[in-house]
């Protein structure tokens, strides 16, 4: 992996912030989008724009066939059965709620059990506190290991016959860990659960392939990994979408429409009402051939190598924590410094050009149990170097410095 | 962009020695506030007669410039009226605004004026004085 050929592609990364050149880790927030996706978002608007699956007017073909060719791009990258199992969303968050509102309340009733983790971003959070509200059904939580990890035996403890969703991370926004799930799919469907998996911090940094871990649904979002924001997209099992009903209703969902009934398409187009984001999925597909051609699998590697240094050079820094386990992580190092609340320590960071993530990162039962308010956290994708992780480290113990000396 | 102008010496003093930290009794008026972006969060407690702020206190976790700003506000606060109190919080509002505003209640409070050059700090900086105000309706 060429990393000065990747970085040259990414527009955004060549600037100065505050007189330093920018070093950008903060990936698990928001990636950078290379030229590649500009692009494909500027040429879709200038060529080929018109609604989709409406009229037979060419433009209206050429944004059908770009906005379905990437719906089969998105297939391909999470081996999908079938490109109709994919389901555009808004984002990841979309993607889960729409399993929470349709699937579950479908599913659920009071004496069942909808089982997550303290782990999980409120987006993996709240729709099922809620499902669980409005069914009736029982919110039950896996434990954390100390390390942050979750065992499986834990999981066969709380998993059971009245199960019926679990819903779980793949990898943990703050941990950076990475979560057992094909295990855990065989203990859901072994009691007869479902598995709802949470890709956001998985698709854009690893090859995923629904069918081995045998996910029934799998949500990620667009801008993550390479794409556009405002575009992300849902898997399902077939015969699981099939069953399931829409929550959102108007244009483009619909079969027939009666003055008092309707019927509803096939999947995936029930569940897309209205006009999609059509550019956006456009530049998803485009971020997907992006990461295909240089190879999740070297992606992986190199992220993987540059947090195990990450997580070293960092753990030589005095009054450091550092939170989730030393192995099994992916590129993100969550930490606090003594003394130094993360906000102050964002500020001082980016003051040397340095962009990182502070605050709660929308886990705050995550916080709860960390006993912190807040943390730090620095996370890598593919355009990042170890000299970048070196100007990390050198900052936050001039960090230290500087608040040593200002607080005495 | 100075990190000098955003942490004062005055503002250190207050995060590292917080002025009025802790509980007043039970029938202070006390205001939960908390910032749902970062985490942040603050209990403040006024203690009232007759209209007039008598003491104040407050707990909370968040960074140097909410903790400072807190320990400020709270100096500046006590003895005042309702009517000084909102007059105050807001000159603490246009200060983040980066008007010239005095303070002569508390002229530390005025160190806080770099932060109108940190916009994301800014929402830290005004923690405290929205619990006052919002303490001040009720």
């Amino acid at each position: 992996m060429n990393i000065n050929a990747i970085r040259e592609q990414f527009p955004v990364l060549h600037q100065e912030i505050n007189g330093h050149p920018l070093v950008y880790l903060d990936s698990a927030a928001s990636s950078q989008k290379p030229r590649s996706v500009i692009d494909a978002v500027t040429r879709y608007y200038e060529l080929d724009n018109a609604n989709v699956h409406r009229g037979v007017h060419t433009l209206g073909s050429r944004a059908t066939d770009a906005f379905e060719g990437a719906r089969q791009k998105v297939a391909a990258l999470l081996n999908a059965e079938s490109p109709e199992q994919i389901i555009f969303t808004r984002g990841t968050t979309t993607a889960l709620n729409l399993v929470a509102s349709s699937y579950a309340r479908t599913v659920c009733k009071e004496g069942d059990e909808i089982v997550i983790t303290p782990m999980e971003h409120h987006s993996n959070l709240i729709p099922w506190q809620q499902a669980a509200k409005a069914t009736g059904a029982t919110l039950k939580y896996i434990p954390l290991q100390p390390d942050g990890s979750i065992s499986i035996k834990d999981a066969e403890a709380v998993i059971t016959a009245n199960t019926k969703i679990v819903a779980i991370t793949y990898v943990s926004n703050v941990l950076g860990v990475i979560n057992p799930i094909k295990e855990l799919a065989a203990i859901a469907h072994r009691n007869g659960a479902v598995i709802v998996v949470d890709g956001a911090q998985s698709t854009p940094h690893m090859k995923v392939d629904v069918q081995d871990l045998d996910a029934d649904f799998y949500a990620f979002s667009g801008h993550k990994m390479c794409g556009p924001t405002g575009i992300g997209a849902l898997y399902g099992k077939k015969e699981l979408l099939s069953n399931m009903e829409p929550i959102e209703y108007g244009g483009e969902m619909i079969d027939f429409v009666e003055l008092y009934e309707s019927t509803w398409k096939e999947i995936p187009y029930r569940f897309e009402g209205g006009t999609p984001i059509i550019a956006g999925a456009v530049g998803l597909g485009a971020a997907i051939d992006f990461l295909q051609e240089i190879g999740l699998d070297e992606i992986d590697k190199h992220e993987k190598q540059l947090a195990a240094y990450a997580y070293n050079r960092l753990s030589e820094i005095d009054g450091i924590t550092i939170y989730g386990p030393k192995d099994n992580r992916v590129g993100l190092v969550t930490f606090n410094l003594d003394d130094v609340h993360p906000h102050d320590v964002s500020t001082v960071l980016d003051s040397k050009g340095i962009a990182i993530r502070a605050g709660h990162h929308c886990c705050q039962p995550l916080m709860r149990w960390l006993n912190v308010s807040a943390t730090a956290r620095a996370s890598f994708y593919l355009y990042n170097t170890e000299e970048e992780v070196d100007r990390l480290a050198d900052a936050l113990i001039q960090t230290k410095e500087f608040f040593g000396h200002a607080i005495g | 962009m100075q990190l000098d102008d955003l942490y004062r010496r005055v503002i250190m003093d207050h995060y590292k020695n917080p002025r009025n930290r802790g509980s007043l009794n039970e029938d202070a008026v006390t205001i939960n506030l908390n910032n749902p972006t970062c985490g942040d969060r603050i209990a403040l407690q006024l203690q009232v007669v007759d209209g007039k702020v008598v003491d104040a206190k407050y707990t909370g976790e968040g960074c140097s410039i909410s903790m400072s700003s807190a320990s400020m506000m709270t100096e500046a606060v006590k003895g005042r009226t309702f009517e000084e109190a909102i007059n105050m919080a807001e000159r603490f509002s246009a200060l983040m605004k980066g008007e010239d505003v005095e303070f002569q209640e508390n002229e530390d409070i005025e160190a806080l004026s770099g932060v109108n050059k940190f916009p994301a700090r800014i929402k830290c900086a005004t923690l405290a004085w929205n619990a006052l105000r919002k303490g001040i309706e009720q």
